[in-house]
């Protein structure tokens, strides 16, 4: 099995095989012996030689976060041998979906339909927790569509805008 | 003894609140709203009843609902916890009209202690030390110069009418004095309209430095050693440890004896805490009291050895303190940090959500104080405080190095929290010097963080991912939300599948 992985930004290619209950894994082309275990869903324990870790999984507002010890690490994966989910994140070109990065409230919409921004411009106010918080464009762009209104409840991930 | 105790709260303190009730053979009744049906302290308490919406003034604030379920339930008692109405002077009044025995000190007390000009009248009364200055503003810059050469240099204009920082100035030495005082009054006139300036002894980088009180309802009050609170960010209390690191019995003496004083001045009945201001020469100056159970009571308990609220229910239950202050003794280390739903990355914005992974701490000396649970989703409404994370040791050291060692088995999945903002308090050079002010953690925040980029553990990263991947862990994505219906049923789909794999793996 192939995976094309992007942590932080570097790019891993892993092969993982397993026959008769052992696994082999090379990252990079350098093999690595490991020992892994999933003791529940989204917790690994994996041996890699001797070391011991353990590893976490979560999603938060649609980003993969692996924890390593007290480490966190933004994570993709991809599968090379399939089409889906081959633009890449970070890629300036294309449209970008905005998103909230945490249930609450729309009060505010900042900008309209078509109008320019720059990158880190506020584009929506979402409240939280009596808390008011500007979701940022992520790139230059023009909005091309604004998916929700004012008074609008929104859960982690939902797509409030999307710039062009 | 009490039979059936209404905790009208929710959240972490609740459940406290109830563990104790449940110690003491007491039945104990939760109240909820909407948004809370799911909560801890609903599912662990006896009897549960619904008493409005999300809005707190709908539901937790709300008096008259709250003395409803009372009467409802019969219970005899009701506890406040901390926030909602735990100083409310007004609710406090309501139980008493009810007949039902509010757990905290009388309302006329804490209307003595709300009021802060009747309140300073009678602690300057009882020998109680403020901020050396003047109440009222000065006449001539003659007059400003005689008054700050007794109270002494560095000294702090301030606007009578002031607030937000507008007509203050702080003047480090004499010759500046005259400039600063013009100023300060042209802001104060600006800014509101009345150009009064009065003068205060200026605190420079001071600690918070609280002390703990016990009084019964027979004339018995003690103090049960200090909290050292100078952590800070936004007036809101981050970590907290007992003792204080520069508090020494002596000084423990005296200011314990001060709230002692404060306590009885108001006629003080219950747990209550006396808050100081503490400048670098260590003289301490009273700020203010709490006339409620602290969120950070836990590091008393732990270095006291007693149960504040077992204490508090015993006090209103019309028991007398079961101990004398001679018997009161300090041992040991402990450090508090409270684990807020928050977003490290993003001003520490709350980021309420679901809880998919929770891995609690354990061992030796860790003690969690927590609302939250697995599955759990943190409403938007409420102070996003999931919960407390305490550690004990036989002293400062070992009590810092068991609260780093519980934070790293300690995980909260889904969301985001400010576990991380701890790891590096406790490993900051003047942290672990205990050099704290209240100025400490918007400096280090500011600080950038220099941690070197860990690729081995990158790659670790990058080898667990691809095993999820293979294993199916994480695609079926235990994505953020709502929790919706057809969320759970997925979400249960892909248990099944994880635990055929995981079989398959064996």
């Amino acid at each position: 099995m192939l995976y094309d992985i992007t942590i932080d930004g570097k790019k891993y290619r892993l092969d993982l095989n397993r026959a008769d209950g052992r696994w082999s894994c090379r990252l990079d082309g350098r093999e690595f012996e490991i020992d892994p275990i999933l003791t529940r869903p989204d917790v690994l324990s994996l041996r890699i030689g001797d070391l011991s870790y353990e590893v976490k999984s979560e999603r938060v507002a649609n980003e993969l976060h692996l924890w390593v010890g007290s480490t966190c690490f933004a994570v993709e994966v991809r599968d090379p041998r399939s089409l889906r989910g081959r633009t890449r994140a970070g890629d300036d070109h294309g449209p970008r979906k905005i998103t909230a990065p945490m249930p609450g409230k729309v009060v505010r919409l900042l900008v309209r339909e078509g109008d320019e921004v720059e990158p880190g411009q506020g584009v929506v106010v979402v409240e939280a927790m009596k808390m008011q918080n500007e979701i940022k464009s992520p790139k230059k762009g023009s909005i091309q569509k604004i998916l929700v209104s004012e008074g609008a409840a929104v859960n982690a991930g939902d797509v409030l805008a999307i710039v062009e | 003894m009490f039979k059936k105790i209404l905790i009208a709260n929710r959240g972490e303190i609740a459940v406290r609140v109830l563990r104790a009730c449940h110690e003491m053979g007491i039945a104990a009744v939760a109240v909820y709203s909407e948004v809370d049906r799911g909560a801890l302290h609903v599912r662990k308490a006896d009897e549960a009843y619904p008493i409005g919406s999300a809005a707190a003034t709908e539901s937790y604030l709300n008096i008259p609902r709250i003395l409803d379920v009372a009467r409802r339930s019969g219970t005899d008692a009701i506890h406040p916890g901390y926030g909602f109405l735990s100083e409310n002077a007004k609710f406090a009044q309501a139980c008493a009209d009810a007949g039902v025995k509010f757990i905290g000190p009388t309302a006329a007390a804490m209307e003595a202690l709300g009021s802060k000009t009747r309140a300073r009248q009678a602690m300057e009364k009882a020998g109680v030390p403020f901020v050396p200055g003047t109440s009222r503003g000065v006449d001539s810059i003659e007059e400003a110069e005689q008054v700050a050469a007794r109270i002494g240099y560095p000294v702090m204009l301030k606007a009578a009418a002031g607030g937000g920082g507008k007509g203050m100035r702080l003047v480090e030495v004499p010759e500046l004095l005259k400039s600063a005082l013009e100023a300060a009054r042209s802001e104060a006139e600006r800014s509101f309209g009345d150009s009064e300036v009065y003068i205060e002894k200026a605190i420079v980088n001071p600690r918070h430095i609280e002390m703990q009180v016990f009084a019964d309802e027979h004339g018995n009050t003690v103090y049960l050693g200090e909290r050292e609170c100078s952590l800070q960010r936004r007036h809101q209390k981050v970590l907290e440890e007992a003792p204080s690191p520069i508090v020494d019995p002596d000084m423990r003496r005296r200011m314990g004896e001060t709230a002692v004083r404060v306590a009885q001045a108001a006629n003080y009945t219950n747990a209550g805490t006396v808050e100081f201001l503490v400048d670098q020469a260590k003289n301490f100056y009273f700020l203010e009291m709490n006339t409620r159970l602290q969120v950070e009571h836990p590091v008393t308990e732990l270095i006291t050895g007693l149960d504040l609220v077992h204490l508090q229910i015993r006090i209103a239950a019309g028991e007398k303190l079961p101990f004398k202050q001679d018997d009161v003794r300090v041992r040991g280390h402990a450090i508090e940090c409270r684990i807020y739903a928050e977003d490290p990355d993003n001003n520490y914005f709350p980021s309420p959500g679901k809880i998919t992974l929770l891995q609690e701490p354990s061992g030796p000396g860790v003690r969690i104080d927590t609302g939250m649970y697995e599955g759990w989703t943190v409403p938007i409404d409420y102070d996003p405080l999931l919960a407390k994370l305490i550690g004990y040791g036989s002293d400062r050291d070992q009590a810092i190095a068991r609260v780093t060692r519980a934070l790293n088995e300690c995980f909260v999945g889904g969301i985001k929290t400010n576990i991380s903002l701890f790891r590096r308090i406790l490993r900051d050079a003047d942290f672990r010097a205990a050099k704290l002010d209240t100025g400490f953690l918007d400096r280090m925040v500011k600080r950038p963080e220099d941690r070197p980029a860990d690729s081995k553990a990158a790659e670790v990263a990058a080898i667990a991912a691809g095993l999820f991947a293979a294993l199916g862990s994480t695609e079926q994505g235990s994505g953020n939300g709502a929790g919706s219906g057809s969320r759970a049923t997925e979400k249960e789909d892909s248990n099944w599948k994880n635990a055929g794999r995981r079989e398959a793996l064996r």
